[in-house]
Protein backbone atom coordinates (compact mmCIF):
# COMPACT_ATOMS: atom_id res chain seq x y z
CA UNK A 1 0.00 0.00 0.00
CA UNK A 2 1.21 3.58 0.76
CA UNK A 3 3.74 2.97 2.52
CA UNK A 4 6.20 5.37 1.27
CA UNK A 5 3.19 8.52 2.29
CA UNK A 6 2.75 9.93 5.35
CA UNK A 7 -0.87 9.70 7.31
CA UNK A 8 -0.80 13.45 6.41
CA UNK A 9 0.30 13.11 2.79
CA UNK A 10 -2.03 10.43 1.65
CA UNK A 11 -5.44 12.10 3.35
CA UNK A 12 -4.21 15.59 1.12
CA UNK A 13 -3.87 12.75 -2.02
CA UNK A 14 -7.14 11.73 -1.38
CA UNK A 15 -8.90 15.31 -0.57
CA UNK A 16 -7.23 16.11 -4.04
CA UNK A 17 -8.71 13.25 -5.76
CA UNK A 18 -12.00 13.81 -4.09
CA UNK A 19 -12.10 17.81 -5.20
CA UNK A 20 -10.89 16.92 -8.99
CA UNK A 21 -14.06 14.05 -9.00
CA UNK A 22 -16.44 16.16 -7.83
CA UNK A 23 -15.40 19.10 -9.80
CA UNK A 24 -15.48 16.96 -13.11
CA UNK A 25 -19.19 16.02 -11.94
CA UNK A 26 -19.70 19.52 -11.49
CA UNK A 27 -19.03 20.25 -14.68
CA UNK A 28 -20.54 17.55 -16.59
CA UNK A 29 -23.76 18.39 -14.66
CA UNK A 30 -23.78 22.16 -15.64
CA UNK A 31 -22.57 21.57 -19.50
CA UNK A 32 -26.33 21.08 -20.62
CA UNK A 33 -27.04 24.39 -19.12
CA UNK A 34 -24.25 26.05 -20.44
CA UNK A 35 -25.02 24.67 -23.80
CA UNK A 36 -28.16 26.02 -23.61
CA UNK A 37 -27.46 29.34 -23.19
CA UNK A 38 -24.86 29.13 -25.71
CA UNK A 39 -27.55 27.87 -28.27
CA UNK A 40 -29.73 30.51 -27.08
CA UNK A 41 -27.58 33.29 -28.57
CA UNK A 42 -26.77 31.86 -31.78
CA UNK A 43 -27.64 33.83 -34.69
CA UNK A 44 -29.76 31.19 -37.32
CA UNK A 45 -26.95 30.27 -39.56
CA UNK A 46 -24.71 29.69 -36.27
CA UNK A 47 -27.34 26.66 -34.97
CA UNK A 48 -26.54 24.15 -37.23
CA UNK A 49 -22.59 23.82 -37.57
CA UNK A 50 -20.35 21.18 -36.90
CA UNK A 51 -18.58 21.42 -35.14
CA UNK A 52 -20.09 23.64 -32.81
CA UNK A 53 -18.94 26.77 -31.48
CA UNK A 54 -19.81 27.40 -27.26
CA UNK A 55 -19.11 31.24 -28.07
CA UNK A 56 -21.63 33.05 -30.59
CA UNK A 57 -20.10 35.55 -33.23
CA UNK A 58 -22.70 37.55 -32.32
CA UNK A 59 -24.69 37.27 -29.02
CA UNK A 60 -28.66 37.40 -30.49
CA UNK A 61 -30.43 38.67 -27.58
CA UNK A 62 -33.34 39.57 -30.06
CA UNK A 63 -33.66 35.59 -30.18
CA UNK A 64 -35.35 35.93 -26.69
CA UNK A 65 -37.93 38.18 -28.14
CA UNK A 66 -38.53 36.82 -30.88
CA UNK A 67 -39.04 33.13 -29.20
CA UNK A 68 -41.22 34.35 -26.59
CA UNK A 69 -43.41 36.32 -29.73
CA UNK A 70 -43.53 33.42 -31.83
CA UNK A 71 -46.41 31.88 -29.56
CA UNK A 72 -48.16 33.85 -26.98
CA UNK A 73 -46.11 32.90 -24.58
CA UNK A 74 -47.32 35.91 -21.86
CA UNK A 75 -50.16 35.08 -22.33
CA UNK A 76 -49.34 31.48 -21.53
CA UNK A 77 -47.00 33.20 -18.54
CA UNK A 78 -50.28 34.78 -17.10
CA UNK A 79 -51.92 31.36 -17.58
CA UNK A 80 -49.37 29.64 -15.47
CA UNK A 81 -48.81 32.39 -12.77
CA UNK A 82 -52.74 32.08 -12.46
CA UNK A 83 -53.32 28.41 -12.03
CA UNK A 84 -49.72 28.25 -10.00
CA UNK A 85 -50.96 30.78 -7.10
CA UNK A 86 -54.27 29.32 -6.61
CA UNK A 87 -52.58 26.05 -6.61
CA UNK A 88 -50.45 27.48 -4.06
CA UNK A 89 -52.77 28.82 -2.08
CA UNK A 90 -55.23 25.63 -1.96
CA UNK A 91 -52.56 23.69 -0.57
CA UNK A 92 -51.51 25.95 1.86
CA UNK A 93 -54.89 26.44 3.36
CA UNK A 94 -55.58 22.57 3.17
CA UNK A 95 -52.46 20.31 4.22
CA UNK A 96 -51.51 21.79 7.00
CA UNK A 97 -55.34 21.82 8.66
CA UNK A 98 -55.16 18.25 7.52
CA UNK A 99 -52.12 17.41 9.01
CA UNK A 100 -53.03 19.06 12.29
CA UNK A 101 -55.57 16.54 12.92
CA UNK A 102 -53.74 13.90 12.10
CA UNK A 103 -50.57 15.00 13.71
CA UNK A 104 -52.45 16.63 17.19
CA UNK A 105 -56.02 15.54 17.39
CA UNK A 106 -56.77 12.12 18.91
CA UNK A 107 -59.43 9.82 17.07
CA UNK A 108 -60.56 5.74 17.13
CA UNK A 109 -59.87 5.80 13.78
CA UNK A 110 -56.80 8.27 13.15
CA UNK A 111 -54.16 5.53 12.25
CA UNK A 112 -55.78 3.98 9.67
CA UNK A 113 -57.17 6.39 7.99
CA UNK A 114 -53.11 7.52 8.31
CA UNK A 115 -52.22 4.47 6.13
CA UNK A 116 -55.28 5.34 3.80
CA UNK A 117 -53.70 8.53 2.86
CA UNK A 118 -50.11 7.37 2.76
CA UNK A 119 -51.09 4.26 0.64
CA UNK A 120 -53.22 6.71 -2.02
CA UNK A 121 -49.46 7.96 -2.07
CA UNK A 122 -48.30 4.76 -3.93
CA UNK A 123 -51.87 4.78 -6.65
CA UNK A 124 -50.57 5.74 -10.35
CA UNK A 125 -51.72 8.80 -11.64
CA UNK A 126 -53.19 7.41 -14.21
CA UNK A 127 -55.61 5.04 -12.81
CA UNK A 128 -58.20 7.77 -12.03
CA UNK A 129 -56.66 9.48 -15.06
CA UNK A 130 -59.57 8.23 -17.18
CA UNK A 131 -63.13 8.61 -14.93
CA UNK A 132 -61.86 12.29 -13.79
CA UNK A 133 -61.91 12.89 -17.25
CA UNK A 134 -65.43 12.06 -17.70
CA UNK A 135 -66.57 12.96 -14.83
CA UNK A 136 -65.53 16.63 -15.09
CA UNK A 137 -66.58 16.29 -18.82
CA UNK A 138 -70.17 15.84 -16.87
CA UNK A 139 -69.76 18.35 -15.07
CA UNK A 140 -68.57 21.13 -17.85
CA UNK A 141 -65.17 21.49 -16.31
CA UNK A 142 -63.02 20.34 -19.68
CA UNK A 143 -60.95 23.75 -21.31
CA UNK A 144 -61.17 25.52 -17.89
CA UNK A 145 -58.88 25.38 -15.12
CA UNK A 146 -61.18 23.50 -12.40
CA UNK A 147 -59.83 20.04 -12.99
CA UNK A 148 -55.96 21.60 -12.09
CA UNK A 149 -56.46 23.69 -8.89
CA UNK A 150 -59.68 22.11 -7.78
CA UNK A 151 -57.78 19.01 -5.99
CA UNK A 152 -55.35 21.44 -4.46
CA UNK A 153 -57.74 22.47 -1.67
CA UNK A 154 -57.98 18.36 -0.45
CA UNK A 155 -54.33 18.28 0.25
CA UNK A 156 -51.66 16.37 -1.40
CA UNK A 157 -50.25 13.33 0.72
CA UNK A 158 -47.35 14.05 0.25
CA UNK A 159 -47.60 17.41 1.60
CA UNK A 160 -49.76 16.62 4.29
CA UNK A 161 -47.04 13.97 5.30
CA UNK A 162 -44.39 16.47 5.39
CA UNK A 163 -46.00 18.91 7.82
CA UNK A 164 -47.40 15.95 9.93
CA UNK A 165 -44.07 15.01 11.04
CA UNK A 166 -42.93 18.52 11.31
CA UNK A 167 -46.31 19.51 13.79
CA UNK A 168 -45.10 16.09 15.88
CA UNK A 169 -41.63 17.52 16.46
CA UNK A 170 -43.66 20.87 18.34
CA UNK A 171 -44.15 19.61 21.89
CA UNK A 172 -47.45 18.94 23.42
CA UNK A 173 -46.86 22.05 25.79
CA UNK A 174 -48.10 24.19 23.20
CA UNK A 175 -51.40 22.68 22.88
CA UNK A 176 -51.73 21.83 26.71
CA UNK A 177 -50.95 25.79 27.43
CA UNK A 178 -53.17 27.03 24.70
CA UNK A 179 -56.05 24.27 26.22
CA UNK A 180 -55.65 26.19 29.46
CA UNK A 181 -56.39 29.87 28.42
CA UNK A 182 -59.69 28.37 26.90
CA UNK A 183 -58.53 27.95 22.96
CA UNK A 184 -60.81 25.88 21.23
CA UNK A 185 -59.19 23.57 18.22
CA UNK A 186 -59.48 25.70 15.55
CA UNK A 187 -57.92 29.14 17.99
CA UNK A 188 -54.74 26.59 18.81
CA UNK A 189 -54.39 25.53 15.06
CA UNK A 190 -54.34 29.09 13.87
CA UNK A 191 -53.01 31.13 16.71
CA UNK A 192 -49.98 28.65 17.49
CA UNK A 193 -49.41 25.79 15.44
CA UNK A 194 -49.95 27.32 12.13
CA UNK A 195 -47.12 30.42 12.25
CA UNK A 196 -44.89 28.08 13.92
CA UNK A 197 -44.92 25.81 10.88
CA UNK A 198 -43.52 28.41 9.23
CA UNK A 199 -40.51 26.85 7.51
CA UNK A 200 -42.34 23.62 6.51
CA UNK A 201 -45.63 25.49 5.31
CA UNK A 202 -42.82 27.23 2.85
CA UNK A 203 -42.03 23.88 1.62
CA UNK A 204 -44.47 23.07 0.84
CA UNK A 205 -45.34 26.39 -1.13
CA UNK A 206 -42.14 25.49 -2.89
CA UNK A 207 -42.96 22.18 -3.98
CA UNK A 208 -46.67 23.04 -5.33
CA UNK A 209 -45.05 26.03 -7.42
CA UNK A 210 -42.47 23.97 -8.72
CA UNK A 211 -44.59 21.28 -9.19
CA UNK A 212 -47.71 23.14 -10.83
CA UNK A 213 -45.51 25.38 -12.89
CA UNK A 214 -44.13 22.03 -15.04
CA UNK A 215 -47.08 20.16 -15.01
CA UNK A 216 -47.56 19.00 -18.50
CA UNK A 217 -49.55 16.16 -18.49
CA UNK A 218 -52.59 17.86 -16.74
CA UNK A 219 -52.81 20.86 -18.97
CA UNK A 220 -52.31 18.60 -21.95
CA UNK A 221 -55.13 16.34 -20.95
CA UNK A 222 -57.78 19.29 -19.20
CA UNK A 223 -56.87 22.29 -21.65
CA UNK A 224 -57.62 22.66 -25.71
CA UNK A 225 -58.22 26.31 -26.71
CA UNK A 226 -55.08 27.80 -27.68
CA UNK A 227 -55.23 31.34 -25.46
CA UNK A 228 -55.85 29.01 -22.46
CA UNK A 229 -52.44 27.03 -22.77
CA UNK A 230 -50.00 26.74 -20.33
CA UNK A 231 -45.94 27.48 -20.68
CA UNK A 232 -45.64 23.46 -21.19
CA UNK A 233 -47.96 23.41 -23.54
CA UNK A 234 -47.08 26.21 -25.52
CA UNK A 235 -43.29 25.00 -25.19
CA UNK A 236 -44.08 21.70 -26.64
CA UNK A 237 -46.01 23.00 -29.72
CA UNK A 238 -42.76 24.94 -30.77
CA UNK A 239 -41.04 22.21 -32.46
CA UNK A 240 -43.07 20.35 -35.31
CA UNK A 241 -44.51 23.92 -36.03
CA UNK A 242 -42.57 24.23 -39.10
CA UNK A 243 -40.30 21.95 -40.51
CA UNK A 244 -37.17 23.00 -38.83
CA UNK A 245 -37.13 23.92 -35.19
CA UNK A 246 -35.46 27.34 -34.41
CA UNK A 247 -33.56 25.35 -31.59
CA UNK A 248 -31.87 28.72 -31.02
CA UNK A 249 -35.20 30.45 -30.07
CA UNK A 250 -36.66 27.46 -28.38
CA UNK A 251 -33.52 27.40 -25.85
CA UNK A 252 -34.20 30.67 -25.29
CA UNK A 253 -37.44 30.81 -24.21
CA UNK A 254 -36.87 27.23 -22.47
CA UNK A 255 -34.60 29.77 -20.36
CA UNK A 256 -37.20 32.15 -19.88
CA UNK A 257 -40.07 29.30 -18.81
CA UNK A 258 -36.65 27.48 -16.41
CA UNK A 259 -35.54 30.89 -15.02
CA UNK A 260 -38.43 31.01 -11.83
CA UNK A 261 -37.60 27.93 -10.91
CA UNK A 262 -33.67 28.06 -10.81
CA UNK A 263 -34.18 31.59 -8.73
CA UNK A 264 -36.68 29.83 -6.30
CA UNK A 265 -34.69 27.17 -5.51
CA UNK A 266 -31.37 29.68 -5.15
CA UNK A 267 -33.11 31.42 -2.75
CA UNK A 268 -35.02 28.80 -0.94
CA UNK A 269 -32.36 26.22 -1.43
CA UNK A 270 -32.34 25.14 2.48
CA UNK A 271 -36.30 24.58 2.20
CA UNK A 272 -35.68 22.36 -0.53
CA UNK A 273 -33.61 20.66 0.83
CA UNK A 274 -34.93 20.41 4.05
CA UNK A 275 -37.97 19.12 2.28
CA UNK A 276 -36.63 16.26 0.87
CA UNK A 277 -34.91 14.86 3.79
CA UNK A 278 -37.83 14.74 6.16
CA UNK A 279 -39.34 12.37 3.44
CA UNK A 280 -36.42 10.76 2.47
CA UNK A 281 -35.10 10.14 5.60
CA UNK A 282 -37.53 9.90 7.36
CA UNK A 283 -39.54 8.16 5.06
CA UNK B 1 -61.60 19.20 34.25
CA UNK B 2 -62.11 15.37 35.16
CA UNK B 3 -60.69 12.44 32.44
CA UNK B 4 -62.56 10.16 30.99
CA UNK B 5 -61.01 6.70 30.96
CA UNK B 6 -62.42 5.15 27.85
CA UNK B 7 -64.27 2.39 28.18
CA UNK B 8 -64.31 0.03 25.22
CA UNK B 9 -66.16 2.36 22.51
CA UNK B 10 -67.44 4.13 25.19
CA UNK B 11 -65.66 7.61 25.00
CA UNK B 12 -65.99 10.21 27.42
CA UNK B 13 -67.16 13.87 26.03
CA UNK B 14 -64.05 15.67 26.12
CA UNK B 15 -62.67 12.29 23.91
CA UNK B 16 -65.65 12.78 21.54
CA UNK B 17 -65.25 16.79 21.36
CA UNK B 18 -61.65 15.87 19.79
CA UNK B 19 -62.73 13.30 18.06
CA UNK B 20 -65.53 15.50 15.64
CA UNK B 21 -62.65 18.28 15.69
CA UNK B 22 -60.73 15.54 14.19
CA UNK B 23 -62.74 14.75 11.03
CA UNK B 24 -63.83 18.38 10.97
CA UNK B 25 -60.19 19.08 10.55
CA UNK B 26 -59.20 16.35 7.78
CA UNK B 27 -62.63 16.77 6.01
CA UNK B 28 -61.13 18.11 2.80
CA UNK B 29 -58.80 15.20 2.16
CA UNK B 30 -62.13 13.23 2.69
CA UNK B 31 -64.14 15.05 0.64
CA UNK B 32 -61.05 15.24 -1.59
CA UNK B 33 -59.96 11.38 -1.38
CA UNK B 34 -63.77 10.48 -2.16
CA UNK B 35 -64.49 12.58 -4.82
CA UNK B 36 -60.69 12.44 -6.97
CA UNK B 37 -59.48 8.98 -5.68
CA UNK B 38 -62.32 6.47 -4.51
CA UNK B 39 -64.87 7.30 -6.82
CA UNK B 40 -62.43 7.31 -9.84
CA UNK B 41 -61.27 4.39 -8.51
CA UNK B 42 -64.19 2.38 -8.22
CA UNK B 43 -65.32 3.93 -12.06
CA UNK B 44 -61.93 3.37 -13.22
CA UNK B 45 -62.52 -0.71 -12.65
CA UNK B 46 -66.40 -0.83 -14.13
CA UNK B 47 -64.87 1.26 -16.93
CA UNK B 48 -62.46 -1.61 -17.87
CA UNK B 49 -65.18 -3.95 -18.03
CA UNK B 50 -66.74 -1.80 -20.80
CA UNK B 51 -66.93 -0.42 -24.23
CA UNK B 52 -66.86 2.88 -23.72
CA UNK B 53 -65.85 5.72 -26.14
CA UNK B 54 -67.01 9.18 -23.68
CA UNK B 55 -69.81 9.90 -26.47
CA UNK B 56 -71.97 7.06 -26.16
CA UNK B 57 -73.02 5.27 -22.62
CA UNK B 58 -70.83 2.26 -21.55
CA UNK B 59 -71.40 -0.77 -23.12
CA UNK B 60 -70.77 -4.11 -21.15
CA UNK B 61 -68.00 -5.88 -22.45
CA UNK B 62 -66.73 -8.42 -19.65
CA UNK B 63 -63.10 -9.53 -19.52
CA UNK B 64 -62.87 -8.66 -23.29
CA UNK B 65 -60.33 -5.79 -22.61
CA UNK B 66 -58.38 -7.72 -20.64
CA UNK B 67 -58.46 -10.40 -23.48
CA UNK B 68 -57.58 -8.23 -25.68
CA UNK B 69 -54.78 -7.13 -23.39
CA UNK B 70 -53.04 -10.20 -23.01
CA UNK B 71 -52.79 -11.09 -26.62
CA UNK B 72 -51.70 -7.21 -27.27
CA UNK B 73 -48.42 -7.40 -29.38
CA UNK B 74 -48.29 -3.29 -28.00
CA UNK B 75 -49.12 -3.99 -24.65
CA UNK B 76 -45.23 -6.37 -24.35
CA UNK B 77 -43.83 -4.05 -26.44
CA UNK B 78 -44.70 -0.97 -23.53
CA UNK B 79 -44.04 -3.59 -20.54
CA UNK B 80 -40.73 -4.33 -22.19
CA UNK B 81 -39.70 -0.68 -22.68
CA UNK B 82 -40.99 0.79 -19.92
CA UNK B 83 -39.10 -2.04 -17.76
CA UNK B 84 -35.84 -1.74 -19.59
CA UNK B 85 -36.41 1.87 -18.76
CA UNK B 86 -37.07 1.21 -15.23
CA UNK B 87 -34.18 -1.44 -14.27
CA UNK B 88 -31.72 0.91 -16.00
CA UNK B 89 -32.29 4.26 -14.80
CA UNK B 90 -33.30 2.74 -11.20
CA UNK B 91 -30.34 1.04 -10.33
CA UNK B 92 -27.47 3.37 -11.94
CA UNK B 93 -28.99 6.49 -10.30
CA UNK B 94 -29.07 4.81 -6.98
CA UNK B 95 -25.48 3.31 -7.65
CA UNK B 96 -24.56 7.00 -9.18
CA UNK B 97 -26.28 8.88 -6.52
CA UNK B 98 -24.77 6.78 -3.95
CA UNK B 99 -21.10 6.73 -5.09
CA UNK B 100 -21.12 10.44 -5.01
CA UNK B 101 -22.79 11.19 -1.81
CA UNK B 102 -19.96 8.94 -0.34
CA UNK B 103 -17.81 10.94 -1.85
CA UNK B 104 -19.06 14.11 -1.08
CA UNK B 105 -19.49 13.02 2.85
CA UNK B 106 -16.00 13.44 3.31
CA UNK B 107 -14.79 15.92 5.45
CA UNK B 108 -13.93 18.38 2.92
CA UNK B 109 -14.94 22.26 2.30
CA UNK B 110 -18.04 23.26 -0.04
CA UNK B 111 -20.13 20.95 0.54
CA UNK B 112 -23.06 22.25 0.06
CA UNK B 113 -21.87 24.57 -2.65
CA UNK B 114 -21.56 20.88 -4.58
CA UNK B 115 -24.86 19.95 -2.96
CA UNK B 116 -26.73 23.11 -5.07
CA UNK B 117 -24.74 22.37 -8.14
CA UNK B 118 -25.57 18.46 -8.09
CA UNK B 119 -29.29 19.20 -7.15
CA UNK B 120 -30.02 22.23 -9.66
CA UNK B 121 -31.22 20.03 -12.91
CA UNK B 122 -33.41 18.52 -10.62
CA UNK B 123 -35.64 21.78 -10.54
CA UNK B 124 -35.98 22.64 -14.17
CA UNK B 125 -38.75 21.25 -15.48
CA UNK B 126 -40.22 17.89 -17.74
CA UNK B 127 -40.71 19.52 -21.19
CA UNK B 128 -37.82 22.30 -20.83
CA UNK B 129 -35.68 19.23 -19.98
CA UNK B 130 -36.95 16.99 -22.81
CA UNK B 131 -36.73 19.52 -25.21
CA UNK B 132 -33.10 20.42 -24.08
CA UNK B 133 -31.88 16.78 -24.35
CA UNK B 134 -33.42 16.68 -27.80
CA UNK B 135 -31.11 19.45 -28.75
CA UNK B 136 -27.90 17.35 -26.81
CA UNK B 137 -28.92 14.14 -28.47
CA UNK B 138 -29.12 15.58 -31.93
CA UNK B 139 -26.79 13.44 -34.00
CA UNK B 140 -25.44 15.75 -36.42
CA UNK B 141 -25.46 19.22 -34.35
CA UNK B 142 -25.59 18.04 -30.64
CA UNK B 143 -23.67 18.39 -27.64
CA UNK B 144 -22.89 14.63 -27.18
CA UNK B 145 -21.80 13.59 -30.67
CA UNK B 146 -19.86 16.55 -30.31
CA UNK B 147 -17.93 15.39 -27.37
CA UNK B 148 -17.32 12.13 -28.54
CA UNK B 149 -15.74 13.65 -31.44
CA UNK B 150 -13.19 15.78 -30.60
CA UNK B 151 -12.69 13.75 -27.20
CA UNK B 152 -12.69 10.38 -28.29
CA UNK B 153 -12.84 10.69 -32.29
CA UNK B 154 -16.33 8.38 -32.29
CA UNK B 155 -18.92 8.66 -34.16
CA UNK B 156 -21.99 9.10 -31.91
CA UNK B 157 -24.74 6.97 -32.69
CA UNK B 158 -28.39 8.17 -33.72
CA UNK B 159 -29.31 8.40 -30.14
CA UNK B 160 -33.34 9.04 -29.70
CA UNK B 161 -33.57 8.47 -33.45
CA UNK B 162 -32.06 5.25 -33.46
CA UNK B 163 -34.50 2.57 -32.36
CA UNK B 164 -31.44 0.62 -30.40
CA UNK B 165 -30.00 3.50 -28.63
CA UNK B 166 -33.11 5.33 -27.85
CA UNK B 167 -33.92 3.90 -24.40
CA UNK B 168 -30.78 4.26 -23.44
CA UNK B 169 -30.49 7.82 -24.66
CA UNK B 170 -33.81 8.43 -21.59
CA UNK B 171 -31.64 6.32 -18.92
CA UNK B 172 -28.52 8.47 -19.58
CA UNK B 173 -30.81 11.83 -19.45
CA UNK B 174 -32.75 10.13 -16.17
CA UNK B 175 -28.91 10.45 -14.39
CA UNK B 176 -29.01 14.14 -15.07
CA UNK B 177 -31.57 14.43 -12.35
CA UNK B 178 -29.68 12.40 -9.29
CA UNK B 179 -29.00 15.25 -7.06
CA UNK B 180 -32.56 14.69 -5.51
CA UNK B 181 -31.14 10.83 -4.81
CA UNK B 182 -27.30 13.22 -3.40
CA UNK B 183 -28.63 15.13 -1.28
CA UNK B 184 -31.05 12.34 0.54
CA UNK B 185 -28.43 10.00 0.76
CA UNK B 186 -25.85 12.72 1.74
CA UNK B 187 -28.37 13.58 4.64
CA UNK B 188 -28.73 10.26 6.04
CA UNK B 189 -24.45 9.47 5.58
CA UNK B 190 -23.98 12.84 7.87
CA UNK B 191 -26.16 11.30 10.65
CA UNK B 192 -24.14 8.22 11.00
CA UNK B 193 -22.47 8.05 13.98
CA UNK B 194 -18.89 8.41 13.76
CA UNK B 195 -18.17 6.29 16.64
CA UNK B 196 -19.03 3.34 14.54
CA UNK B 197 -16.12 4.52 12.47
CA UNK B 198 -13.77 5.16 15.28
CA UNK B 199 -14.36 1.83 16.86
CA UNK B 200 -13.99 -0.11 13.03
CA UNK B 201 -10.60 2.15 12.50
CA UNK B 202 -9.27 1.02 15.73
CA UNK B 203 -9.66 -2.63 15.28
CA UNK B 204 -7.82 -1.57 11.54
CA UNK B 205 -10.69 -1.94 8.93
CA UNK B 206 -9.32 0.02 6.14
CA UNK B 207 -11.42 2.68 4.32
CA UNK B 208 -13.44 0.10 1.78
CA UNK B 209 -14.11 -2.43 4.77
CA UNK B 210 -15.33 0.76 6.82
CA UNK B 211 -18.11 1.72 3.31
CA UNK B 212 -18.85 -2.26 3.13
CA UNK B 213 -19.17 -2.83 6.64
CA UNK B 214 -20.78 0.14 8.51
CA UNK B 215 -21.95 2.93 5.70
CA UNK B 216 -23.88 0.51 3.25
CA UNK B 217 -25.96 -1.41 5.96
CA UNK B 218 -26.80 2.21 7.57
CA UNK B 219 -27.74 3.19 3.82
CA UNK B 220 -29.92 0.09 3.62
CA UNK B 221 -33.34 1.88 4.64
CA UNK B 222 -33.09 4.65 2.25
CA UNK B 223 -31.73 3.04 -0.28
CA UNK B 224 -34.49 0.80 0.14
CA UNK B 225 -37.30 4.13 0.18
CA UNK B 226 -35.58 5.29 -3.39
CA UNK B 227 -35.74 2.04 -4.57
CA UNK B 228 -39.37 1.44 -4.49
CA UNK B 229 -39.96 5.06 -5.39
CA UNK B 230 -38.05 5.10 -8.46
CA UNK B 231 -39.73 1.93 -9.43
CA UNK B 232 -43.05 3.57 -8.95
CA UNK B 233 -41.73 6.57 -10.89
CA UNK B 234 -40.56 5.08 -13.74
CA UNK B 235 -42.91 3.10 -14.48
CA UNK B 236 -45.15 5.71 -15.02
CA UNK B 237 -42.86 8.37 -17.53
CA UNK B 238 -44.65 9.81 -19.64
CA UNK B 239 -43.17 13.55 -20.56
CA UNK B 240 -40.49 12.89 -22.17
CA UNK B 241 -41.65 9.70 -23.94
CA UNK B 242 -44.57 11.99 -25.63
CA UNK B 243 -42.04 15.38 -26.33
CA UNK B 244 -38.79 13.74 -27.62
CA UNK B 245 -40.26 11.01 -29.38
CA UNK B 246 -43.80 10.75 -29.19
CA UNK B 247 -42.97 6.66 -28.75
CA UNK B 248 -40.94 5.99 -31.50
CA UNK B 249 -38.37 5.51 -33.65
CA UNK B 250 -40.89 2.79 -33.93
CA UNK B 251 -41.86 1.16 -31.15
CA UNK B 252 -39.14 1.43 -29.74
CA UNK B 253 -39.74 4.05 -26.71
CA UNK B 254 -43.57 3.24 -26.18
CA UNK B 255 -43.79 4.26 -22.56
CA UNK B 256 -46.79 1.68 -20.77
CA UNK B 257 -48.62 5.03 -19.77
CA UNK B 258 -47.62 6.86 -23.37
CA UNK B 259 -49.55 3.66 -24.41
CA UNK B 260 -52.41 4.32 -22.22
CA UNK B 261 -52.50 7.82 -22.83
CA UNK B 262 -52.98 7.12 -26.66
CA UNK B 263 -55.93 4.85 -25.95
CA UNK B 264 -58.07 7.01 -23.69
CA UNK B 265 -57.36 10.28 -25.35
CA UNK B 266 -56.18 9.50 -28.94
CA UNK B 267 -58.71 6.86 -29.71
CA UNK B 268 -60.79 7.54 -27.34
CA UNK B 269 -60.95 4.16 -25.62
CA UNK B 270 -61.15 4.11 -22.11
CA UNK B 271 -62.83 1.15 -21.75
CA UNK B 272 -59.17 -0.28 -23.16
CA UNK B 273 -57.22 2.37 -21.48
CA UNK B 274 -59.17 1.80 -18.28
CA UNK B 275 -57.76 -2.23 -18.14
CA UNK B 276 -54.19 -0.65 -18.99
CA UNK B 277 -54.47 1.57 -15.96
CA UNK B 278 -55.41 -1.16 -13.78
CA UNK B 279 -52.56 -3.84 -15.14
CA UNK B 280 -50.36 -0.91 -14.20
CA UNK B 281 -51.96 -0.56 -11.05
CA UNK B 282 -51.27 -4.77 -10.20
CA UNK B 283 -47.94 -4.77 -11.92
CA UNK B 284 -46.47 -1.48 -9.38
CA UNK B 285 -48.04 -3.25 -6.36
CA UNK B 286 -46.26 -7.01 -7.05
CA UNK B 287 -43.03 -5.06 -7.64
CA UNK B 288 -43.67 -3.24 -4.43
CA UNK B 289 -44.65 -6.18 -2.55
CA UNK B 290 -41.65 -8.25 -4.04
CA UNK B 291 -39.12 -5.23 -2.36
CA UNK B 292 -40.66 -5.43 1.10
CA UNK B 293 -40.58 -9.17 1.06
CA UNK B 294 -37.02 -9.00 -0.21
CA UNK B 295 -36.12 -6.16 2.28
CA UNK B 296 -36.07 -8.63 5.71
CA UNK B 297 -32.70 -9.78 3.79
CA UNK B 298 -31.15 -6.74 3.18
CA UNK B 299 -32.19 -3.70 5.62
CA UNK B 300 -30.77 -2.87 8.87
CA UNK B 301 -33.26 -0.98 10.80
CA UNK B 302 -31.03 0.52 13.81
CA UNK B 303 -33.06 0.85 17.50
CA UNK B 304 -32.81 4.69 17.58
Amino acid sequence: MAAKLGKRASKNLADALTYIFLIGVGVVILIPVLWMLSTALKANSEVFLFPPRWIPKELKWDNFRKGLTFLPFARYFANTSYITLLSVAGQMVSSPLIAYGFAKLRARAREPLFYLLLSTMMLPRHVTMVPLFVLYRHFGWIDTYWPLILPAFAGAPYYIFLLRQFLLTIPEEMSDAAKIDGCGYFKTYARIFLPLSKPALATVAIFTFMWTWNDFMGPLIYVSSDEKWTLTLGLSRFTGMYGETAWNQLMAVSLIIILPSILLFFFAQRLFIQGIVITGVKG
Amino acid sequence: MTATTPVKHKLGIQARREERAFYAFISPWIVGFLAFTAIPVVLSLYYSFNRYDVLTPPRWAGLDNYTTLFTDDLFYQALKVTSLYSVGSVTLGILASLFIAIVLNRNIRGVSFFRTMFYLPSVISGVAISLLWMWIFNPDFGLINFLLWRVFRIEGPGWIYDAEWAVPSLIVMSLWGIGGGIVIYLARLQGIPTDLYEAAEIDGAGALRRIFSITLPMMTPVIFFNLLMGIINSFQVFTQAYVMTNGGPGYATLFYVLYLYRYAFKYYQMGYASALAWVLFIILLILTMLVFRSSDRWVYYEGA
